[in-house]
């Protein structure tokens, strides 16, 4: 019973770390959605932060991609 | 009652792995490492010729036919093959120089080959019953810190402690250095962590979430929709394949310019 509950947690938990994707995707949509602002009022300026963009969106997933690091954690380490 | 609903969670496991039809497998099966030769329970050791060897082999096989064979017969006016390798190279050198700077450009070689690398798994990891070498931490893990250790000792040898200034935040108030100091410590230790952990969590979760579309349509009555949902987040995943190399290609230039100009 005790081993069940524990499996329980661990898959309850496992669960919710998809909250990390919708933070992720917060994140994500922030990053793009504000180049895409500027990028309209200023077209010249835009392909010059492209590169920008992308780092921007990168350390943005990076931190949704943690918590799949975390679900992965709980499934098959703990 | 509650066996009833026991019996409806559990058939709607089995048919997510495919149990109802004769389409039995997990979605993280195709991400197991077997032996080539041999049986696939066979235990693997250091020297076993796995998949991953075999694919880890053709993506460099990829990049030489690419490079070496197209240009080979180069011409004035470029064959398909010769623009590809063409425009890949101008793409990185134009990245390397526009992040790094004139004198970024000596580590060019390094970063165009981790890119070629990275961007050649990554595409023939999509080969339907390939095997995706850069969604096993193992293999990005080393392509993290590897560039992590590079830089690292990089920018001591060409700062000398002069390097420690990327921690020393300058432009800071002084009482809030010491707390930023601490932050910026962090998040350069985390950096070959989410570095190599984006690469290879990006490529699993998009080939698991087509293979749980897969396992849908077996199921007669969602497996229009599912094989419609498989073609379209391929496409997004030709995308995705792309711009995770770009997107580590573009993050291993940042921190050689944090090596090269350490000073905030």
């Amino acid at each position: 019973m005790e081993g069940e509950l524990a499996q329980m947690g661990q898959f309850i938990g496992a669960g919710l770390t998809a909250f990390g994707m919708g933070g992720a995707a917060i994140g994500v949509g922030n990053v793009a959605g504000n180049y895409l602002a500027g990028a309209l009022r200023n077209p010249s300026a835009a392909a010059g932060q492209t590169a920008t963009l992308f780092i921007g969106i990168a350390f943005a997933e990076a931190l949704g991609i943690f918590s799949f690091l975390v679900a992965l954690l709980l499934m098959f380490a703990v | 009652m509650a066996d009833e609903t026991q019996v409806v969670v559990a058939t709607g496991a089995d048919v997510a792995h495919g149990a109802e039809s004769g389409l039995v497998f997990h979605p993280m099966d195709q991400f197991l490492v077997k032996p080539i030769f041999g049986q696939a329970g066979d235990p693997v050791f250091w020297y076993t010729p796995t998949n991953v060897t075999l694919w880890l082999g053709l993506s460099v096989l990829a990049i030489f036919a690419l490079m070496v064979l197209t240009t080979s017969r180069r011409s004035v006016i470029p064959s398909r093959g010769q623009s590809v390798a063409e425009l890949s190279y101008g793409f990185i050198y134009k990245m390397v120089e526009d992040i790094t700077g004139k004198e970024g450009l000596k580590y060019f070689p390094y970063i165009m080959t981790l890119f070629m690398f990275i961007v050649s798994a990554n595409f023939l990891g999509l080969l339907p019953t390939a095997f995706t070498t850069t969604s096993h931490i193992a293999v990005t893990a080393v392509l993290g810190f590897a560039v992590f250790f590079a830089v690292t000792i990089l920018g001591f040898v060409l700062n000398g402690f002069g390097f420690l200034g990327l921690f020393w935040v300058s432009s800071a108030p002084l009482a809030l250095r010491p707390i930023l100091a601490v932050i910026e410590l962090i998040s350069y230790f985390v950096r070959p962590v989410s570095h190599s952990i984006r690469l290879a969590g990006n490529m699993m979760a998009g080939h698991a979430v087509i293979k749980v579309f897969a396992a849908f349509a077996a199921v007669t009555a969602v497996a229009p929709v599912s094989v419609a949902a498989i073609a379209a987040i391929y496409g997004l995943e030709v995308l995705v394949c792309f711009i995770q190399a770009y997107v580590f290609t573009i993050l291993t230039c940042v921190y050689l310019k944090d090596a090269l100009h350490p000073a905030h």
